[in-house]
């Protein structure tokens, strides 16, 4: 699909994309000589579970706030919305702000309990006062399938961009991407991925903040001056809502997905307890919405800067998704070296948001199945470090492949979708057990089985697989994303089952775990 | 001191869930307007800003304050009632 349209596009606008570039090339090295480097070294402080999962709680809350953002600002963010601003105008906006407005919601609910309620994962905060078995492995099934749709969607989409900006074949690009994704998180876990985050996260907004800046220069730093010239070449139009929200349910449905799917994130919830105590995931979280605020306020620059200076149709050409907006736009204002720079940062991108997820995968695999639950929290020494590490190879190689056997498939959905299995299945159970002295092992299972169950039965049903991959003329259930329905689906039987059962133990264990969570002492 | 601890975490509480419903209805709001005003929000204020690009600058920039008003009331009240419960418990 791409390539005919590639070729088409070189020869029309003779852009260096999709070329062998070299400045890309030295970047990209000199990004991976480095993060390689910052493993080496966080290698030898990773001896213990501890450190593996967690850094040894030693990140402070401006490197969390840093890595938090690195590990949020996908590509998709980045490319995406840009090259959506740049073709629809204002719609890329409610994209903006719908990742955006996730993080409030991580701060006020989520993100101290869970620092003072659990060890490595959020499945220790329900195992605090509830039966280990069965809501770890309920947890571990939302995890799992929440990591596997966002690395699938990270692989595929990293795999294809990458293919467009320095040639390289789509499978050595997904190679390449699992091989050094595995290295930072076998040797130097969840230090040496906190590490790639930031240096990520500060490439991202640097190379961001620098684009926006040359694009602002040229309408006299007046961004009004640029969304003027944009409305007056391309129609008002372009500052109103448009045809992306055709359907206000299916709008709104996408948007209750983002805003709570950021708090069932394992890969994000999981950097709570990379921080020393409850105040400092605090404080990690006004810095990562201050950072990603400030990113989507840049992307939305970005997006009208390529309109103006190089025109959605020349962009639909080398991209018919748009993808390639911020990519040319670098080409059009810094020339070959820029747009190999943002290139480089576009891979980094990829690379750092793979590696959270491999850990958090990890992390469900090794803490909550083998150590908590086949073992009965029973293993020998040393033992869980090494089942951590084995699962980190083999989600990277199982996202390797699914990587290329999805290669040219439709996965956009996939994001989407992993935040709706996030916001349905992990969240409400999270939030019931947090705040709720009824809430009952059998009600917090069957809220997150009936979450992952109802998010993935009902993403079939819909118009994203019948009609879009399938060619079905019409989908039985119409909305592309299920969240307003199964979010408070997944609270309500999270809630009707605890009231119909009973469970001692985590009713009793209510009062010692609110005083855990606002004192802090088991984390201490 | 259980009790005390209760009263400290329902204070959490409250403020958590009052500022939660807060950025809600803001951005559940801000789609709305988006959904069933569109002209309305497609209207110029001034050459380049039109109603909805305000309203979406608005959305971020309330994100930030009510991140900012919570880490302020935490730092501040929150955190200076719990080192009293924990002084208390010594």
């Amino acid at each position: 699909m791409i390539e005919p349209l590639l070729t088409q596009a070189t020869a029309a606008t003779a852009s260096a994309i999709g070329k062998p570039n070299a400045v890309a090339m030295a970047f990209f090295f000199f990004f991976i000589a480095v993060t390689l480097g910052i493993t080496w070294w966080a290698a030898r402080k990773t001896r213990t579970t501890e450190q593996f999962y967690a850094a040894g709680r030693s990140v402070t809350a401006a490197q969390n706030g840093f890595a938090l953002a690195g590990d949020y600002m996908s590509a998709a963010s980045f490319l995406g919305i840009a090259g959506l601003v740049s073709t629809t105008g204002f719609d890329g906006l409610i994209y903006s702000t719908g990742w955006l407005v996730g993080w409030p919601v991580v701060l006020f609910l989520v993100a101290e309990p869970l620092r003072n309620l659990g060890k490595y994962t959020f499945a220790d905060v329900l195992a605090t006062r509830l039966k280990q078995a069965p809501v770890r492995i309920a947890a571990a099934v939302g995890t799992l399938s929440t990591v596997i749709f966002y690395l699938i969607a990270q692989m595929v989409g990293g795999g294809s961009l990458i293919k467009l900006m320095f040639g390289l074949s789509y499978e050595t690009a997904v190679v390449i991407v699992g091989a050094a994704m595995i290295a930072y998180v076998i040797f130097g876990g969840m230090l040496a991925t906190t590490w790639v985050q930031i240096v990520k996260a500060a490439l991202l907004l640097g190379g961001a903040a620098a684009l926006a800046f040359m694009v602002l220069a040229k309408f006299g730093m007046n961004p009004l001056a640029l969304f003027s010239a944009a409305s007056t070449k391309y129609g008002a139009g372009m500052l109103a809502p448009g045809k992306l929200v055709a359907n206000p349910l299916d709008t709104i449905s996408l948007g209750m997905a983002l805003m709570f799917g950021t708090a069932g994130l394992p890969h994000i919830l999981m950097r709570f307890y990379t921080v020393p105590d409850a105040k400092a995931a605090r404080k990690s979280v006004f810095y990562a919405t201050g950072l990603i605020g400030f990113f989507y306020l840049l992307t939305f620059i970005l997006g009208f800067g390529a309109m103006v200076l190089v025109g959605p149709d020349a962009i639909k050409a080398v991209d018919k998704g748009g993808n390639m907006a911020a990519p040319l736009l670098a080409e059009y204002l810094g020339g070959t070296p820029f747009l190999g720079f943002i290139a480089a940062v576009a891979f980094a991108t990829i690379l750092a948001v793979v590696a959270g997820l491999t850990l958090s995968g990890a992390a469900a695999l090794s803490h909550d199945l083998w150590t908590s639950v086949v073992r009965k929290g029973e293993a020998r020494p040393g033992e869980e470090l090494k089942v951590a590490r084995g699962a980190a190879l083999v989600l990277g190689v199982i996202a390797v492949v699914l990587g290329i056997v999805f290669k040219g498939q439709n996965v956009a959905f996939m994001v989407s979708l992993a935040f709706a299995i996030a916001a349905s299945a992990n969240f409400p159970a999270l939030v019931l057990s947090i705040f709720w002295r009824r809430c009952t092992t059998q009600g917090a299972v069957a809220s997150m089985v009936a979450g992952t169950a109802g998010t993935l039965l009902l993403i079939w049903f819909s118009p994203v697989i019948q009609v879009d991959i399938l060619k079905h003329t019409t989908a039985w259930f119409p909305l592309k994303n299920p969240a307003v329905l199964t979010i408070p689906a997944s609270f309500m039987i999270g809630i009707i089952v605890s009231l119909l059962t009973t469970d001692d133990k985590a009713v009793a264990g209510y009062d010692g775990s609110v005083r855990d969570m606002i004192d802090g002492r088991r984390a201490a | 001191m259980t009790s005390s601890h209760q009263t400290l975490a329902a204070a959490r509480w409250r403020i958590a869930i009052v500022l939660t419903a807060i950025v809600i209805c803001i951005y559940f709001g801000f789609i709305a307007l988006i959904a069933y005003q569109k002209e309305w929000m497609g209207s110029p204020i001034a050459p380049g800003l039109s109603v909805g690009i305000l309203f979406g600058a608005i959305v971020i920039v309330a994100s930030w304050l009510l991140t900012w008003f919570y880490v302020w009331w935490a730092n501040n009240h929150y955190d200076a009632k719990l080192d009293a419960l924990k002084r208390e418990a010594k």
